[in-house]
């Protein structure tokens, strides 16, 4: 919530709402390209996790299940640094359909 | 060093930034915010920042990405700031008005800490008090449009140090802040790259559990002012480590221990070609920058491994 006027700030200007960040969707900034999961290549490695700026991959009980394309600015680093198996990434690229 | 930090088990933790911070695409400040506060998510802690991109991309009024307690500070007096709280909560403690075993936190740009936040950053450090201050160095003032910094790298090219006929970039090299720290006589200091993940969040998690004063200084790599692709911020850290340009080490009670040593020292032009702010050193006249730049980085690799052998 944004306040109104002055009147409505906390003394010192504290935000009391801890992480409300998450209230803008940088999804919107993506001009090219968004990540897409491909599950069966995935080891769960949890690299693109710890390396996402945007904490943007989302995981569930130590596995990885997907992207949060509210907040995925498509930077690419989770595809880059993807391991994948077998040679095969479980992260690509592809262009965004609008 | 510490056990093994198991990945699996880390992304059961809740991540303490908050997505919607509006840094750039593909920047590295937010993953080193990010797994700073992961290293410390056993503790309570209370973090700030002085002025630069991370703090201002991450606390646009009226919204914050910390789930931590942080504190916007200016930019000269990160420093100062956090003394004053940690010997607030000290004094608490004391008087017995709070007993949690909290854990104070800086992270600051380069401009921040190199440069104008210095002299309240080796005074927090002299004084002694108890927190860990994190520098993420992307090598110049970002925020503000790329100017140089005393971390800019020689013949980088900035808004400020423009390659052109005047000049070739940034004609001094950098500031080693490190060093500096480390003579404060301090408990640990110690360098460490996102990249290498394992051994940052390692010396972290030392840190927090020393006494005293620490300081961690981190490879940021910027795409906007090191004109390097959205994708590659973590590629480019883990080149700064293999060439050398970023050794990883610690200063731990006056002991020097590098806690990486690539099997083979790549040259410096790998680090150098992929990033635009160097382009303009690949020509005839210019070749002696990167000459100098990687006498510079043998110099300073040989000197710590020197140091390295007296301190065992
Ligand atoms: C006293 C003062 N001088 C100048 C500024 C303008 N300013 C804001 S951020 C910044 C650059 C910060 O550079 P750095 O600390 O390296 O962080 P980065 O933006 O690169 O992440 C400057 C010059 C300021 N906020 N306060
Ligand atoms: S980096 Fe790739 S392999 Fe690892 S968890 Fe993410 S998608 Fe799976
Ligand atoms: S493209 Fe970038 S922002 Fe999007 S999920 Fe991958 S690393 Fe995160
Ligand atoms: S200018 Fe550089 S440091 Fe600043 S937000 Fe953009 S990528 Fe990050
Ligand atoms: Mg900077």
């Amino acid at each position: 919530m944004k306040p109104e006027g002055w009147r409505d700030l906390t003394p010192g200007a504290v935000i009391l709402d801890a992480g409300n960040a998450r209230e803008v969707k940088t999804g919107t900034w993506r001009t090219v390209d968004k990540p897409v999961f491909k599950e069966e290549h995935c080891s769960n490695c949890m690299l693109c996790w710890l390396f996402c700026p945007d904490m943007a991959v989302i995981v569930k009980d130590g596995k990885m299940v997907g992207f949060d394309y509210e907040y995925c600015k498509g930077c690419g680093i989770c595809a880059f640094e993807c391991p994948g198996k077998k040679g095969q990434k479980a992260i690509f690229m592809e262009e965004e359909k609008k | 060093m510490a056990v093994q930090i198991n990945l699996k088990e880390l992304s059961k933790k809740e991540l303490m930034l908050s997505p919607g911070h509006r840094l750039c695409a593909g920047c590295t400040a937010p993953i080193i915010a990010k797994m700073v506060l992961l290293a410390a998510a056993d503790y309570p802690v209370v973090a700030n920042s002085p002025t630069g991109c991370l703090e201002v991309s991450t606390c646009i009024s009226d919204y914050t990405a910390w789930k931590v307690p942080w504190i916007h500070t200016a930019f000269e007096n990160a420093g100062a700031t956090l003394s004053g709280v940690e010997t607030m909560y000290r004094a608490w403690k004391r008087k017995g008005k709070i007993d949690k075993e909290v854990k104070f936190i800086a992270i600051g740009g380069d401009g921040g800490t190199y440069d104008i936040g210095l002299q309240s950053l080796s005074g927090a450090m002299e004084r002694g008090h108890d927190l860990l201050y994190v520098c993420y160095d992307n090598g110049a003032y970002m925020n503000t449009g790329i100017q140089r910094s005393s971390a800019t790298p020689l013949g980088a090219d900035t808004t400020t140090s423009p390659a052109g006929t005047a000049v070739p970039g940034k004609v001094q090299r950098r500031k080693d802040l490190t060093r500096i720290m480390a003579a404060h006589n301090i408990p640990y200091a110690a360098q460490a790259a996102p990249s290498h993940w394992q051994d940052f969040l390692k010396k972290v998690k030392k840190a927090l559990e020393i006494k005293g004063p620490k300081f961690i200084n981190v490879i940021s790599p910027c795409n906007r002012g090191w004109r390097s692709r959205l994708d590659d911020a973590i590629q480019l850290s883990r080149l700064a480590v293999q060439t050398c340009y970023w050794p990883l080490y610690e200063v731990a009670e006056g002991a020097t221990k590098v806690t990486y040593k690539p099997r083979e020292k790549k040259p410096i032009e790998e680090f150098l070609k992929v990033q635009g702010r160097f382009k303009h050193l690949f020509t005839p006249e210019n070749e002696w920058i990167i000459k100098k730049f990687q006498q510079d980085i043998d110099q300073e690799w040989e000197r710590l491994l020197q140091e390295e052998s007296q301190s065992s």
